[in-house]
């Protein structure tokens, strides 16, 4: 079998600081007898325009990691540091600010608000940033635009699919400034080719300057990632690479 | 057998000379699987000889040109409607390697599963940055939709790969979990009645 596999795109920014970092980061939950060690010293960087699958058995540590690197719950140890600041630096409200200026989830499920339409549902983090309504309904719009979606822009969730939900959903994401996304299994509850769409849209933001980082148990999906990180026992037992990614280790960018 | 059978789908759509018969073929498998001239020629030959194409004369630059014979739609129609067989699986390596590593001394059976895993989700990756390649331009032609079908059978049969080997290692990991809360194995049923047998007579 002979194949013409087109080389990967460009590797990552190497002169650019990661738009996520994690050092040797660790948590830990119980004492004594109880305790049990989600992560294990996980140090990982994620640079702007690359996107990262987080592939692992269950209790492997995989949603710990994306709960600490979006700052949804506090390492026992080690620093993540998000567009160059140190979350455990920032107070609550510190972090909240952060947490909305920088950082978009996406999770299995949506998590869209029923009362409100797509574009509204896009609007709002920009809004609670202190955007004008005016703007952020603007920029929610041209944000569906961008992926075709105008023509749900007022429809409320139970009125799309679940491929349309989450598509606003990393459209919400995304909008305004922020440039990393995590994402929890946002292929879960979709079908194989509605997953597909999502994914390509994921990388396609990505391709266009976010940062990414995705959990999944789907290798088809995670195919879709420029490094597909292995997690087992809370620790990083192996990734692999794009092609000219090598440069960027030897760099010390990645464990 | 498949060549054969896919060069009489090529000529099914009329007479063909060989090195085109070869660059349809590729086309349509994205030269998944080369061919080369000889073997294009070789079987159409063979083709031949079992009445299934004919010589029909040649095209303007002089070239031997082929054409389907009616026992060739026959055989060709039959290959479509005949499912490949699943009954009798070639070999798999794979499947040999992790057999053969199951209790193999000095081997870390987990560092086998894992080696693989890595190299079938980066063939996954290539085969996933194909594909977008593919999707990106819209499949205009045939040709196209039948590389994009080529591709994607590449990346299903990667991820059942993957996915087997996920199974494969929990499957492991259950195992030697309950081997370690097994209570420590007595010598054997035979040894402890020999044993028990030998007391009875000393006593």
């Amino acid at each position: 079998m002979s194949l013409h596999v087109p080389s990967p795109a460009a590797p990552p920014l190497t002169v650019d600081a990661p738009v996520l970092e994690l050092r040797s980061l660790t948590r830990t939950h119980g004492t004594g007898i109880a305790e049990v060690h989600a992560l294990r010293g996980i140090s990982l960087s994620v640079y702007a325009g690359e996107l990262v699958a987080v592939m692992g058995p269950s209790g492997s540590g995989k949603s710990t990691l994306l709960t600490l690197a979006g700052g949804l719950d506090t390492a026992s140890g080690g620093q993540v540091i998000i567009e160059g600041q140190d979350i455990s630096t920032l107070g609550r409200k510190g972090l909240a600010a952060l947490r909305r200026r920088s950082v978009g989830y996406v999770f299995q499920d949506y998590n869209l608000i029923p009362a409100l339409t797509a574009a509204e549902n896009i609007a709002l983090p920009r809004e609670l940033d202190g955007v004008s309504v005016r703007k952020a309904r603007k920029e929610a719009r041209a944000a569906l635009e961008e992926m075709n979606l105008l023509e749900i822009a007022d429809r409320f969730p139970d009125e799309m699919s679940g491929g349309q939900q989450q598509r606003v959903a990393i459209a919400r994401a995304l909008v305004g400034d922020r440039r990393l996304v995590l994402a929890d299994e946002p292929t879960g509850a979709l079908d194989s080719e509605t997953g597909e769409a999502v994914l390509a849209l994921l990388r396609n933001r990505c391709d266009q300057g976010a940062a990414g980082v995705m959990v999944t148990h789907e290798p088809r999906y995670a195919a879709w990632a420029d490094r597909v990180v292995f997690l087992r026992d809370g620790s990083i037992v192996d990734q692999t690479l794009t092609a000219g990614a090598d440069s960027l280790l030897a760099a010390g960018g990645a464990e | 057998m498949s060549i054969r059978h896919g060069l009489l789908a090529l000529l099914e759509r009329g007479p063909r000379y060989g090195s085109q018969l070869r660059t349809e073929f590729e086309s349509r498998t994205g030269s998944t699987w080369p061919l080369n001239v000889g073997q294009v020629y070789t079987t159409l030959s063979r083709l031949e000889r079992d009445g299934l194409v004919a010589q029909d004369g040649e095209d303007d630059q002089g070239h031997a040109l082929y054409s389907i014979s009616d026992a060739g739609r026959t055989e060709l129609r039959a290959w479509f409607e005949t499912p490949v067989d699943r009954t009798n699986p070639p070999r798999d390596e794979l499947a040999i390697k992790l057999a053969m590593a199951v209790g193999a001394p000095g081997v870390d059976i987990r560092a086998v599963i894992q080696a693989q895993r890595h190299h079938t989700v980066k063939a996954m990756q290539d085969y996933t940055r194909l594909k977008a390649q593919s999707l990106g331009q819209a499949p205009a032609n045939r040709d196209e939709v039948a590389w994009l079908l080529v591709v994607e059978q590449l990346i299903f049969q990667a991820e059942a790969e993957a996915r087997w080997l996920d199974h494969c290692e929990s499957r492991l990991i259950r195992l030697a979990e309950a081997a370690a809360t097994e209570p420590e194995p007595g010598p054997p049923p035979g040894a402890a009645a020999r044993t028990a047998g030998r007391s009875r007579t000393r006593r």
